[in-house]
C-alpha cells in the first residue's frame, strides 16, 4: 500500500487549475493554426488572429485565457493500493481548487442554483471517481465554462433511429447553438450508457487531445463524418461564418438497455482548457 | 462595411449610422452586468428606484470579469452569452441605453427595441479575455458588490474593439446555419 500525503493532492490541483487557465494546450493552439490558414473570410481569419494573440497574451501576463474560468471538473483515477493521508481525497481536490481559484486570481463562478449567492471559492467540483489497479493517483481536470455548457443537451433516442438519428441531433443542436456556445467549438458526444451514464462519456472525450484518432476505426470514422458535417454549416468562428465550425467531434460509446438509445452532445468552446497529471 | 471611433456616451445620430458588420473602437464609461445584475436594475425600475448608473447614452457590457491581480485594472474580461439578458434589455433600450456588449444571438424582442430605440447589439470576441483585458484602463464597482463577478463595474475602455451585429435598421450580421449543405434538410 502506497501512502500519499494529502497536501500534495492539494498542491497538484491548485497549479492544475492555474495552468490550465493560463496556458491553452498545444492542440489546441495547433488546430488554431491549421484552421486559420483554409478560412478564407477575412472576419473568420480575424477571429483566429485574436485567438491567438489573446493565448499569446494570457502566457505572457498570467491572466486566463478567458474571463470564465469554469466549473471544476475532475475524473480522477485512484490505484486500489494508494492510500491518501491527512484528509478525503475529495476534500483535498475541493480544497485544491479553493487554493488554485484564490492564488490564480481565478474567477469564482459556482453559485446556488435558485439564491444564485455564489459559493465564493468555485467549490463543489465536479469530480468522477474511477477506482483502478495499482497504487497511482491519476487526474484529470477541465475548467467548464457556462456558455458552451448552456448549449449542451441529453436526449433518449430510440434504437431504431441508430446512427442517422444520432448525426441529425448532432447537428441540429449545434445548428441551433450557432454563436452562442463561442465557436469554432469542440463537441463531445456520448452515445449509450443510461440517462446519466451518456454525458459523463460525453465530458470525458471532450478530454482526448484534438489531433488524436480513435482507436476503434468505426469510432473514428463516425467523428470524421460529423466532423465534416458540421464544418458544413458554416457558422463560423464566432458566428461570423466560415469553413471552422468546430475544431474536433470526439465519441465514447457504451453498451445501452435494449430499449434506449441515450446521447449526449456535451459543447465544449474553443478555450479548450484541460490537464491531465500522474502522482 | 465601416469604420468607425466612438466615444461615450452613444447618441441616437452616431447608432443611427452604424450597419451591421460595421467595426468600431470605442472609448470612453461603459458598465458590466450581467444575469445576476439585470435582475436587480429590473427591480429597481419596478420599485421607482434610482440605478447606479445614468442609462442614458449608455452602453452595457455582459460581462463577470475575472479578479485583477496586483498591479491591473481588471482581469480577464471577454462577452459572455447575450441571450439570457434578453427577457431585460427592451425595457433597459425604452429608457435610454444605447447598446449592448456580448455575443451570441438576439431574441426578436431586442432587435425590435434596437429599431424603435436606435440602438445597437455589439458584439466582442467571446473567449479573448486577456485580449480585450487590455482596452481596460480602469475599473471600479459601483453597485452590488456582494455578486462578486456579478457586481456592477463601471469601465473606462480605449479604442475597445467591437463589431456591430444587430444595428437599428433590423440588419444582423451573423450568418444562418446551411442545414442543407449539412445533411440536414
Amino acid at each position: 500500500m502506497r501512502t500519499l500525503n494529502a497536501t500534495q493532492v492539494i498542491d497538484t490541483v491548485a497549479k492544475m487549475c492555474i495552468d490550465s487557465n493560463r496556458y491553452l494546450p498545444a492542440d489546441v493552439r495547433q488546430r488554431f493554426a491549421e484552421c486559420a490558414a483554409r478560412e478564407e473570410s477575412p472576419a473568420a481569419k480575424e477571429v483566429f488572429r485574436q485567438l491567438t494573440e489573446n493565448y499569446e497574451l494570457a502566457e505572457e501576463t498570467g491572466l486566463p485565457l478567458c474571463q470564465d474560468t469554469g466549473l471544476a471538473v475532475f475524473f480522477v483515477e485512484m490505484g486500489e493500493d494508494l492510500r491518501i493521508e491527512g484528509m478525503n481525497i475529495r476534500e483535498a481536490i475541493n480544497e485544491g481548487v479553493r487554493k488554485g481559484y484564490a492564488d490564480g486570481f481565478l474567477r469564482k463562478s459556482a453559485c446556488d442554483p435558485l439564491t444564485r449567492a455564489n459559493t465564493k471559492d468555485n467549490t463543489p467540483a465536479i469530480i468522477h471517481f474511477d477506482i483502478v489497479p495499482g497504487d497511482r493517483l491519476k487526474i484529470a481536470f477541465m475548467a467548464k465554462g457556462g456558455g458552451s455548457e448552456n448549449m449542451s443537451r441529453v436526449t433518449m433516442l430510440s434504437p431504431a433511429q441508430g446512427w442517422a438519428g444520432i448525426k441529425k441531433f448532432v447537428i441540429e443542436r449545434v445548428a441551433e447553438a450557432g454563436p452562442n456556445p463561442c465557436p469554432p467549438t469542440v463537441v463531445g458526444i456520448g452515445v449509450g450508457g443510461t440517462f446519466d451514464y451518456s454525458p459523463i462519456l460525453a465530458k470525458k472525450a471532450l478530454l482526448r487531445k484534438l489531433d488524436d484518432v480513435n482507436p476503434d476505426p468505426k469510432l473514428a470514422a463516425m467523428e470524421d463524418e460529423l466532423l465534416e458535417a458540421l464544418n458544413k454549416l458554416g457558422i463560423g468562428p464566432m458566428g461570423l461564418g466560415g469553413k471552422t465550425t468546430c475544431l474536433g467531434v470526439k465519441i465514447a460509446m457504451s453498451p445501452c438497455h435494449i430499449a434506449s438509445l441515450p446521447l449526449a452532445v456535451n459543447i465544449q468552446c474553443h478555450s479548450s482548457r484541460h490537464q491531465e497529471v500522474e502522482i | 462595411m465601416a469604420e468607425y471611433n466612438l466615444k461615450t456616451p452613444l447618441t441616437d445620430e452616431a447608432m443611427g449610422k452604424l450597419k451591421a458588420g460595421d467595426v468600431v473602437r470605442l472609448t470612453g464609461t461603459i458598465y458590466t452586468a450581467r444575469d445576476a445584475a439585470h435582475k436587480r436594475l429590473i427591480d429597481l425600475l419596478d420599485k421607482a428606484e434610482p440605478l447606479p448608473f445614468d442609462l442614458k447614452g449608455s452602453v452595457i457590457y455582459y460581462v463577470g470579469p475575472s479578479p485583477a491581480p496586483p498591479g491591473r485594472p481588471i482581469g480577464a474580461a471577454g462577452p459572455t452569452t447575450s441571450y439570457r439578458m434578453d427577457t431585460y434589455a427592451p425595457r433597459l433600450h425604452s429608457l435610454g441605453c444605447k447598446a449592448s456588449v456580448g455575443k451570441g444571438k438576439r431574441s426578436d424582442a431586442v432587435k425590435q427595441a434596437l429599431k424603435d430605440h436606435t440602438a445597437v447589439y455589439f458584439g466582442a470576441t467571446g473567449g479573448a479575455g486577456a485580449l480585450l483585458s487590455k482596452c481596460i484602463t480602469a475599473a471600479k464597482v459601483i453597485a452590488f458588490d456582494e455578486l462578486g463577478p456579478e457586481a456592477i463595474r463601471e469601465l473606462t475602455v480605449v479604442d475597445f474593439p467591437l463589431l456591430v451585429i444587430n444595428d437599428s435598421y433590423g440588419g444582423e450580421l451573423y450568418v444562418q446555419p446551411d442545414r442543407k449543405a449539412a445533411g440536414l434538410e
